[in-house]
């Protein structure tokens, strides 16, 4: 079949569509990215943070919130909500999978600890968001508490619900998942002042040690 | 203040890239105005024996009825036995493994329309099913989603490509083997990782969350299916590749590779590994299931109709345009995100040119099918493939729209965008594969379908209730856009507005389901050869196609001849 020679352009055309794709869109954003530094107020995940960012992604809280405010000059609204400043690539530089979310059935979360430090609220919202937001269509997750007929025990987290929320009689007791993920929920804070741009974040913070 | 070179560099690659784009569109016109398309194409040719042309072919109308033919308009065209024969060889030598996978994919169809009901509706009852970790929405929407996308979307996108591949090439198919081993594979590695993700265990990144571990097993369960392609094109009898073989061909060597390296882990890091997942994410769309698709309607319409396609070199220009812009395109899920403005300039570019390729798909389908819309009702194929082929042009001239900064801030992280997607996995693609299905599988099992009215059932079932999930959701995601963008309300308000919506798409989406399960019923009476015995439409009698029972019989005739 004269070589086969179409099987040959088939073949080599779908293999060079596929490279120049991933240098657009794989490799040079690696390459531009990779020495971006971790701004300096920007602290790494503790365990704790870390275990909860686990559960973040497990119980698939990026389909609903996003992690990224966008820029005030192209959408001005997300800064005003009090969802922070425009994000930068080094706001994200201890992300080892990302979760920027492409979803805002809720709201951004890339400040939440900033704009709600409370535990007792995290706790509860996540027990019942419908006690803290009405109209919230937020699952409630009851699986990560346990409903303890009684007293609290010594070490217990006791979840506080607004009093139309409580059961008489039943304490409501958080899990390590839960402790976690509030953790990391309250982690989420990158109100520090930062360089605008990615060209500025590859500069490194010591110029002076860098000179001699 | 202080420009840095690699900002240089990359502006210089995009106004490279646009200019290569803005270049090909020139070519693309000059040789519209050159004559270069015109309609007298061998290649177009390809699918149809010497005097073929003008009969009509669709096994899922009755063997009794002439209406098709009639619509279609009257011919002398035929086929000879030894043509006869060699069609049945081609189809005998495809049945099976083409069965096997197209048996899964209805199974997973039937698992991810009923995880997406249900999380469909916990999106208006957020308090119901809550009570286990694997019914949270965040988990049952991925167990949906992976579903659909590696079970339903790809099983059949496979099983149709491996049907089509002799029929394309002439040539019986080779490798079955390989296809039984790659299913086997893929579906214990799919079952696997569905359960992970209802467990918890996920990598983290949308259309990637099965674990790393078990995505190896998928990549070499697809690649497994795909190799029978290249053995038969190693072994074919036709001169031409027919477009529907560049489509798939180039799918199946792309959908490995994409898969493969979108789940090495510990390789990508923050915001590069958004680029890195949308990358993926769309291309998974444009290079996997987009050409799939378009292959399987660049057969089956011309066939159906028994009329070439319009112009062979217009589908071919298309294909091409295709996978070089569309594979450029992921970058639009991240306007306005923290990303390097080049990167995603570069995808909202290469959104916009994608109206050149589609162009080409529109004109040509427009062109074969137009005058003979009569015979789009009286056959059941085209009417799946056609609906889908008119919403594959909706849906990108939608994505090209969308992409644009004006309309993306609005319709980003909205409901909007979840309809979209559906416009072309549902609308688009799932309609062409059922379409496909209806084709087949007479062919496959020899067997009529049993009971006509249930493919009615089904058509209209889905189509109105796409039609009610896909208006609902974009009007509440447009509204939704609206009010998240206006500080002054309350964020709630962007929530309260878009209950309706959801209520109508839990609404819309109870008919789509209702209509699969009537599908995969009738998939299944039909797999059992249920009903008085009837022959397969338009084949002629005396010859059938031996199914499992004849298949070794079927193997070593292909082994002589």
């Amino acid at each position: 079949m004269a070589g086969h020679i179409d099987e040959k352009k088939l073949v080599i055309g779908a293999l060079v569509i596929i490279a120049v794709s991933s240098l657009a869109l794989v490799i040079m954003p690696y390459v531009q990215l990779k020495h971006i530094e971790a701004p300096a107020a920007l602290k790494p995940y503790t365990d704790v943070q870390a275990k909860g960012r686990q559960v973040y992604m497990s119980l698939g809280c990026v389909y609903c919130h996003s992690q990224q405010p966008r820029d005030p000059k192209f959408a001005p609204a997300d800064e005003k909500r009090g969802w922070g400043r425009a994000s930068t690539a080094a706001d994200y530089a201890y992300d080892q999978v990302h979760l920027l979310g492409t979803m805002r059935t809720g709201p951004d979360l890339l400040n939440i600890g900033a704009r709600q430090p409370s535990q007792d609220w995290h706790l509860g919202h996540l027990y019942q968001p419908r006690a803290y937001m009405p109209g919230s269509i937020m699952p409630a997750f009851p699986f990560l508490f346990i409903e303890r007929k009684g007293a609290a025990k010594p070490g217990d987290v006791v979840v506080n619900l607004p009093p139309d929320y409580k059961k008489p009689g039943i304490t409501i007791v958080a899990t390590t998942d839960a402790v976690n993920l509030v953790e990391y929920l309250k982690s989420l804070d990158r109100t520090y002042p930062i360089k605008k741009t990615i060209a500025e974040s590859l500069t490194t913070d010591k110029p002076a040690a860098a000179a001699k | 203040m202080n420009p840095s070179p690699m900002i240089d560099s990359t502006s210089l690659v995009l106004l490279l890239a646009f200019s290569v784009s803005v270049l090909g569109l020139f070519v693309f016109i000059w040789s519209m105005s050159n004559g270069f398309f015109n309609t007298k194409e061998s290649g177009s040719h390809i699918i149809f024996e010497k005097d073929e042309i003008g009969l009509v072919e669709d096994p899922a109308t009755s063997q009794s009825s002439h209406e098709l033919q009639d619509a279609a308009g009257k011919t002398d065209a035929s086929l000879s036995a030894a043509e006869l024969d060699d069609r049945l060889i081609a189809d005998k030598s495809s049945a099976i493994p083409a069965f096997v996978c197209l048996l899964a994919s209805v199974c997973w169809l039937i698992i991810g329309s009923a995880a997406a009901i249900v999380s469909s509706i916990k999106l208006h009852n957020p308090d119901w099913l809550v009570d286990s970790a694997w019914m949270t929405f965040g988990r049952l929407r991925t167990i949906h989603l992976n579903s659909i996308i590696y079970g339903w979307a790809s099983m059949a996108g496979i099983g149709v490509s491996l049907w089509l591949i002799p029929r394309l090439l002439k040539t019986p198919l080779v490798g079955a083997k390989f296809v039984y081993w790659g299913a086997m594979i893929w579906h214990v590695a799919l079952m696997c990782g569905v359960t992970a993700i209802g467990l918890g265990y996920t990598d983290g990144m949308e259309w990637l969350e099965m674990p790393w571990e078990i995505d190896i097993f998928i990549v070499i369960g697809g690649a497994l299916m795909g190799l029978p392609l290249f053995l038969t094109l190693m072994n074919r009898k036709v001169d031409h590749l027919y477009v529907s073989v560049w489509y798939i061909g180039a799918a199946l060597i792309w959908f490995p590779i994409l898969f493969f390296v979108a789940n090495i882990p510990h390789l990508y890091f923050g915001v590069q590994g958004a680029a890195m997942n949308w990358w993926y994410g769309h291309n998974a769309l444009g290079l996997w299931f987009t050409p799939i698709g378009l292959g399987a309607a660049y057969y089956f319409i011309p066939k159906v109709l028994g009329r070439p396609i319009y112009s062979y070199n217009l589908s071919l220009l298309g294909f091409w345009c295709l996978a070089f812009f569309y594979s450029q395109v992921g970058g639009h899920h991240l306007i306005g995100g923290p990303l390097p403005t080049w990167m995603v300039t570069l995808s909202i570019v290469q959104s916009v040119m994608m109206i050149i390729p589609v162009f080409a798909v529109a004109v040509n389908h427009h062109m074969t099918v137009g005058g003979n819309f009569k015979a789009v009702l009286h056959s059941p194929t085209l009417r799946f493939i056609v609906l889908g082929s008119m919403l594959y042009v909706a849906a990108s001239i939608q994505g090209s729209l969308e992409a644009l900064r004006s309309v993306n801030v609005i319709t980003h992280f909205t409901h909007y965008t979840v309809a979209h997607a559906h416009l072309g996995m549902y609308g688009f693609f799932t309609m062409v594969m059922f379409g496909s299905i209806y084709f087949i599988m007479p062919r496959i099992v020899g067997w009529e379908w049993p009971h006509p009215w249930m493919i009615s059932a089904h058509f209209w079932l889905v189509s109105v209730g796409f039609a009610i999930y896909f208006i609902g959701l974009t009007i509440g995601g447009w509204l939704q856009g609206l009010a998240m963008l206006d500080a002054s309300k309350p964020f709630i308000d962007s929530v309260t507005v878009t209950l309706p919506y959801l209520k109508a798409r839990s609404v819309g989406g109870s008919f789509m389901v209702l209509g699969h399960i009537i599908f995969v019923v009738h998939f299944f009476l039909i797999s059992l050869r249920y009903g008085s015995k009837k022959e397969p439409a338009l084949l002629i009698p005396k010859v059938n196609i031996p199914f499992i029972k004849d298949a070794k019989v079927a193997a070593k005739e292909l082994k002589r001849g």
